[in-house]
């Protein structure tokens, strides 16, 4: 199995961005005049334009999904494993894009860019984003990028909400949708945590109400508290037994002192908490978790997910993990049911992973077989 | 092709929605889009398997058919097939009742036990037949639940089920003939087509 995992990478990748002039009417009912969007694109679109596939990103995600930014670049891109010459999206078949989403915070158009009315970065004033917007956005993209339709539009998480969004928004401008440990609405527990991970930010005096870049301080510990909280439920029980067990990282209890008793799961934690305060703004944090919170595919299809999916056209395919329990896997066969009842052509795979929602993002090789398999059997002429 | 699928082939109108239960790697619902326009839906819990079909570009949905099929609305196929899969069902009353209602039209073939090599063996060897068809032993074989041809038209009347029509393939072109005149005793492969 280590060989189909061991295979070669699409290389150094130059990020790209594109602007876009003319208003955005976003769902929140403000208007943005203007935006920019940075992606990265991997493989070569062929002659028919028909071998493009859209990656589309979960919370906090980017647009570097694939390859290595320089030389010395020691991490790869967020998705590495799946993206690249012989990998499941084979870059030698498709053109991969992959976009930093409207409100991130890595280089397109959010919280930290200049609003042009004020001159001032957005910070906490930037408009309430939601899922659909986001897929205007990148059909906008797909515009400029002379893309009529996706062969492919792919995601895990909040990105799998996304790609149900494209089915349903451009039916003709998709062909296969590919939803991975998503749900169609998140779940009041769902909800709670994110909330918790916001007020974690919020309490931080450096926050300042949202205005900490004008104050030019950042909430690092209020974002690496948030992050804590998300990670856990990003992980299975076992999986933290497995990874972490009981095992100290510091002190004894063989001593008088307990003082200095850390456990590899607290260290882990800070450690993750922390490194992620560096990458992330919190506005964009907040911001990201509401466009999570608000999505609901069959709102506006009369509460009903079969109404909504009844106007897709493409095939999905449906993947969930057995022990994920932030987008459990009778999440996904929520989905897998209204697109059975809306007649749509569907597969769906329950992928058997100790390592919780988390799984999504990892080569474990059942997971890679169903995906490669899939993707596969897609034709681009 | 298995002579049990051509003949399920015959019976199912193009353009149809057929949802094949225990759709294994895919063969018959390949086949079927091939052949005729049909619009084809798998269900199988053996994950290879699901690999396999997903190559082929088949849907397959990964579920155990013992667990329920309650996520299928009624009526929304037109035809429910389940080959050679209901004699490993933990419920096969249940499950033809299931495929009734989520379909309008059901067609089931299985291994008839009735047929004189099966007889012939219990009552001269005294053990559970074991041949090529039927490769298993008692206690490893995913087949919990034999019947014969027989058997499986009583649980048809006991169930009001209506039998639309019926093939029975037997081994050669003589086991055929025969077949067709005794199925229980000559027939190898039952084939029914049912609804409700």
């Amino acid at each position: 199995m280590v060989e189909i995992l061991k295979t070669s990478s699409v290389g150094i990748v130059k990020p790209q961005a594109a602007k876009f002039e003319g208003p955005l009417n976003l769902e929140c009912g403000f208007t943005l005049d203007s935006f920019e969007l940075v992606y990265e694109t991997y493989g070569r679109l062929n002659k028919n334009r028909s071998n493009a596939v859209l990656v589309c990103h979960a919370l906090s995600g980017n647009h570097h999904a694939a390859g290595f930014h320089n030389e010395d670049d020691k991490r790869a891109g967020w998705w590495d494993e799946y993206i690249g010459p012989g990998k499941p999206i084979d870059t030698e078949k498709f053109y991969v894009v992959s976009l930093n989403n409207l409100g991130g915070c890595h280089g397109s158009t959010g919280p930290i860019s200049e609003n042009p009315t004020t001159l001032k970065p957005w910070g906490n004033n930037f408009p309430s984003i939601r899922v659909k917007d986001w897929v205007e956005t990148q059909a906008r993209l797909a515009d400029r990028l002379e893309i009529d339709s996706w062969a492919a539009v792919i995601g895990g998480s909040l990105g799998g909400m996304q790609v149900m969004q494209w089915a349903i928004d451009h039916p003709s401008r998709i062909r296969n949708a590919v939803v991975i440990a998503s749900a169609l609405k998140l779940s009041a527990q769902n909800i709670a945590f994110n909330e918790i991970a916001r007020q974690a930010i919020r309490a931080d005096p450096k926050f300042a109400g949202g205005n900490y870049l004008s104050m030019k301080s950042i909430p690092e510990e209020g974002l690496a508290l948030a992050r804590m909280i998300g990670h856990v439920t990003y992980l299975s029980d076992d999986a933290m037994a497995l990874k972490f067990g009981r095992e100290l990282r510091s002190g004894s209890f063989d001593s008088n002192f307990s003082d200095g008793i850390e456990f590899q799961v607290e260290s882990y934690l800070k450690y993750q908490g922390k490194r992620f305060s560096g990458q992330f703004d919190a506005n964009s944090y907040i911001l990201m978790t509401r466009a999570l919170d608000f999505f609901d595919l069959a709102r506006n299809y009369n509460d009903n997910a079969v109404e909504a999916f009844s106007v897709a056209e493409c095939k999905f395919l449906v993947v969930s993990f057995t022990t994920d329990w932030r987008f459990s896997p009778s999440r996904s066969q929520e989905i897998v049911e209204a697109l059975i009842a809306a007649k749509k052509n569907v597969t769906y795979m329950e992928i058997k992973a100790d390592e919780g929602h988390d799984a999504f993002l990892l080569p474990i090789p059942r997971y890679f077989q169903t995906i490669s398999a899939y993707m596969k059997g897609i034709e681009t002429n | 092709m298995r002579q049990d699928l051509t003949q399920i082939l015959s019976w199912i109108k193009s353009g149809s929605r057929v949802l094949d239960l225990g759709c294994g790697d895919g063969e018959f619902l390949d086949e079927l889009e091939k052949k005729s326009a049909i619009q084809g839906v798998g269900i199988e819990i053996n994950q290879e398997d699901i690999l396999l079909a997903i190559r082929r570009g088949i849907s397959v949905i990964q579920q155990d058919v013992d667990e329920g099929l309650s996520n299928f609305p009624d009526l929304s196929f037109d035809t429910v097939v389940m080959a050679h899969a209901i004699q490993v069902v933990h419920f096969p009353d249940k499950v033809l009742m299931e495929m009734l209602r989520i379909g309008k039209e059901g067609i089931v073939t299985f291994p008839n036990f009735g047929h004189w090599r099966c007889r012939i063996y219990l009552a001269f060897r005294g053990g559970m037949p074991v041949s090529r068809f039927l490769p298993y032993d008692w206690y490893n074989t995913p087949n919990i639940h034999f019947c014969t041809v027989k058997d499986f038209e009583k649980l048809c009347a006991a169930r009001h089920i209506t039998i639309k029509s019926k093939s029975m393939i037997g081994g050669g072109k003589l086991s055929s003939f025969f077949s067709a005149i005794w199925p229980n005793l000559f027939a190898i492969t039952a084939i029914y087509r049912l609804s409700a």
